[in-house]
């Protein structure tokens, strides 16, 4: 923070602790008790979109056997992995209270001066390509994160500008041109189609990203800070802020980090599908927050792991292809999407409230037996 | 300007109470709908210099006419947003409706039948999303993300890719022609009646007044006895209906039905909305502020669209750094005001009617967050 914040008082030690500093004993038992029950949804959210996934892919297999062939379900995954790696970010950022509207265009920028990149210089090694986008992804991301902390412009404000902003600079950079498969160097687009020790490439770079961001925001005090910024959203982040966090520099981190997934997303775009022009990676910014939505991420903040995210992602990613092999009309894909963000925030309110009454009459218990 | 005082930053579009002549002026002079006047003057004098044909009657006809569906759209985004709530889903309601009007149309049903259909199916998304932030009581952000691609796929499975063009021509004829002899559009004269009549119910009527309540401070709003979600659902129903009226107004000027149609005009609209000083956070904002947005808009799009020479992504680009300025510029403003009242602070005793400091509490940066 620039500005002075005046502290009315000294902040208790755990700032973000739901009930203060002062915790009595029924009050601990009650928080730890909430806390089981939050564990549980959690766990449940994420045993769920398995059994979801599985229900998918059992019920395709059995009307349209191809399915399940190994090419089809690589094919899947494949479509799937881009998409995974934009969640990871965008899970960063929503979990700050957050959103990141400007994926799709950052995606598309930063496929097209890679691909631009690397088909003038074809001697270049092709991860200078890959670095490249993602410091574009980056500087975008930073763009972002200064204007809705240092600005103190709403992210929504932002992203929304900034989403047709950078997708008018790609349309400017492109000038109508396109990048074809041809001009790109061959062992770029062997990254894009090729295996790493039998797995494809894409996933595997899918999969490291994942975890390594699961982790950091599960067992690391960086990811939790985010946690706690984001569940005291409320106030602005002041609890967090009050509790001696660098409120503002964790959230342009996690924008930085977002756009520079988005980036990366943006090689792996160019990488796959070969063909490259401004229009690449639009209405993307949708299935990535549907997809952390659907993974369990509040938009309210404060909760969602970046594993549920992935998970959602690959559900999403597998009801498309489903809904390509049953021969569903492609017009529906967009309905769903819609319908599950949807039915998946409609089903956590639900659920929340529920476990709120349960919480509530417990406590109500414990107190008529005291 | 609303005379309610708001709690929300952007402090400076609030005209302080003025003590001397000299800071009468000051209040014309700094007032929000000034500085989107002088812009205008601006953007007319640099639109004059790239074309000759900018200020001529034949330009305003068609400008003006592009313009109609932001323009509408803006008028219902205007009230919701004044809540303090937002509707992403306002162009995707649109493209349902001018979907649903191709399709109906094929099916052979009459004009007078498919228009209130149209107008109904618009009303119901509207419900649909009303409901889930007020019944549910989930983040209006989220729902409008989901019922934004919802209500496009909703288009797309009901048209597929093809677009209807027939309609028949006194409803075309209409769309497209001009009032009375004048140079202003017919659908423009529709504009303007329900620009007045949104103008008179926000600012002449309690439920205005209640609308500006809400978005000052909810909480308050209802234990003062506003019927809160009440007042809300009708919002979103409004904003359902006009969309799918803008929709008509859309397919009738273009004679032309699809289901992708009106991509990407909810960023317009809401840029309209922010432009003309209505807060994002909700309180402050005034129909007369974004009538203003909307011409500057409107002149900046005709300008860049009249010189052959400039890339139409430019549209995109300053609407997209228009909307985000619109919020920064007073957020940097009021830093720089703060500044100096800090640093002047020390050396003069603080003025006798600014005992309490607006902006230096911890409150005062409450929605840094979206």
């Amino acid at each position: 923070m620039s500005t002075p914040v005046t502290t009315p008082a000294a902040p208790g030690p755990g700032g973000s602790a739901p009930s203060g500093p002062t915790v009595e004993p029924e009050e601990a038992e009650r928080v730890s008790a909430g806390r089981r029950v939050v564990d549980r949804l959690i766990r449940a959210r994420e045993l769920g979109l398995i059994v979801v996934l599985i229900a998918i892919v059992a019920i395709t297999g059995a009307i349209e056997p191809n399915f399940l062939d190994a090419d089809s379900l690589k094919q899947t995954v494949l479509n799937v992995a881009i998409i995974a790696v934009m969640t990871a970010g965008m899970t960063l950022v929503i979990v700050t209270r957050n959103i990141d509207l400007s994926v799709g265009s950052i995606l598309g920028l930063s496929a097209f001066l890679c691909g631009d990149f690397l088909t003038k210089n074809p001697s270049v090694p092709w991860i200078v390509g890959v670095l490249i986008a993602i410091l574009i992804g980056a500087a975008c991301g930073l763009l972002n994160g200064v204007l809705v902390t240092w600005g103190r412009v709403p992210a929504l404000v932002v992203t929304l500008g900034t989403m047709y902003a950078l997708r008018g600079v790609a349309f400017l950079v492109t000038g109508g041109r396109q990048i074809n498969a041809e001009d790109l160097p061959d062992s770029f687009l062997k990254v894009g189609s090729g295996d790493l020790l039998g797995v494809p490439t894409l996933i595997v770079l899918a999969v490291v990203v994942i975890v390594l961001f699961w982790f950091i925001t599960r067992d690391y005090a960086w990811g939790r800070q985010l946690y706690a910024i984001g569940s005291s959203g409320r106030s602005g982040g002041q609890a967090a802020k009050l509790a001696g966090l660098k409120s503002d520099r964790r959230v342009t981190q996690a924008f930085v980090i977002s756009g520079a997934l988005a980036g990366l997303g943006g090689a792996m775009y160019a990488a796959r599908y070969g063909t490259v022009d401004a229009t690449g990676g639009q209405g993307y910014e949708l299935r990535v927050i549907g997809a952390a939505v659907v993974g369990g991420v509040a938009i309210a903040g404060g909760s969602g792991t970046v594993f549920g995210a992935a998970l959602g992602a690959v559900v999403l990613g597998t009801i498309q292809t489903a809904l390509i092999v049953l021969k569903i009309d492609d017009f529906w894909q967009q309905a769903i999407v819609g319908l599950l963000i949807i039915v998946a925030i409609s089903l956590d309110r639900l659920i929340t409230n529920q476990s709120e009454a349960l919480l509530r009459q417990r406590s109500a218990r414990r107190r008529t037996a005291a | 300007m609303s005379t309610i005082s708001p709690t929300a930053p952007a402090p400076d579009r609030t005209p302080a109470a003025p003590r001397t002549e000299d800071s009468i002026v000051k209040t014309i002079l700094g007032r929000w709908e000034t500085l989107i006047v002088g812009l205008i003057v601006v953007v007319f004098i640099i639109g004059a210099g790239i074309s000759s044909e900018f200020l001529t009657g034949d330009s305003l006809t068609t400008g003006s006419s592009d313009f109609t569906e932001y323009a509408i759209l803006a008028l219902p985004l205007t009230l919701i947003i004044a809540t303090g709530e937002i509707d992403l889903s306002v162009a995707s309601v649109l493209a349902l409706s001018s979907a649903l009007m191709g399709y109906l149309w094929n099916q052979g049903l009459p004009m007078e039948a498919i228009l209130p259909i149209c107008i109904l199916a618009g009303a119901l998304c509207g419900l649909i999303n009303g409901w889930l932030v007020t019944g549910l009581g989930l983040p209006s952000l989220a729902v409008t993300i989901g019922t934004m691609a919802l209500f496009r796929g909703l288009a797309y499975v009901i048209l597929g890719d093809e677009s209807v063009t027939d309609f028949p021509t006194n409803y075309t004829d209409w769309a497209f022609g001009n009032f009375a002899g004048t140079v202003i559009p017919n659908t423009i004269v529709l504009f303007l009646v329900l620009a007045a009549i949104f103008a008179v119910v926000l600012h002449r009527t309690p439920f205005g007044r209640a609308i500006f309540a809400i978005g000052a401070n909810k909480e308050a709003a209802r234990f003062s006895g506003l019927r809160v979600n009440r007042i809300q659902l009708r919002l979103f129903i409004l904003s359902g209906a006009i969309a799918a009226l803008a929709g008509i107004l859309l397919t009738l000027r273009n004679s032309t039905a699809a289901g992708n149609v009106g991509d990407g005009f909810e960023l317009t609209a809401i840029a309209a909305v922010v432009l003309g000083g209505v807060s994002i956070f909700g309180g402050t904002g005034t129909i007369g502020g974004v009538i203003l947005a909307l011409i500057l808009l409107g002149a900046i799009q005709k300008a860049l669209n009249l010189d052959p020479d400039i890339n139409t992504a430019w549209v995109n680009i300053v609407t997209g750094i228009l909307l985000v300025g619109s919020v920064l510029g007073p957020n940097i403003a009021a830093r720089v005001r703060e500044a100096r009242r800090i640093s002047t602070r020390g050396t003069r005793p603080p003025r006798p009617g600014r005992s309490a400091a607006p902006q230096s509490g911890p409150g005062g940066e409450g929605n840094t967050n979206a």
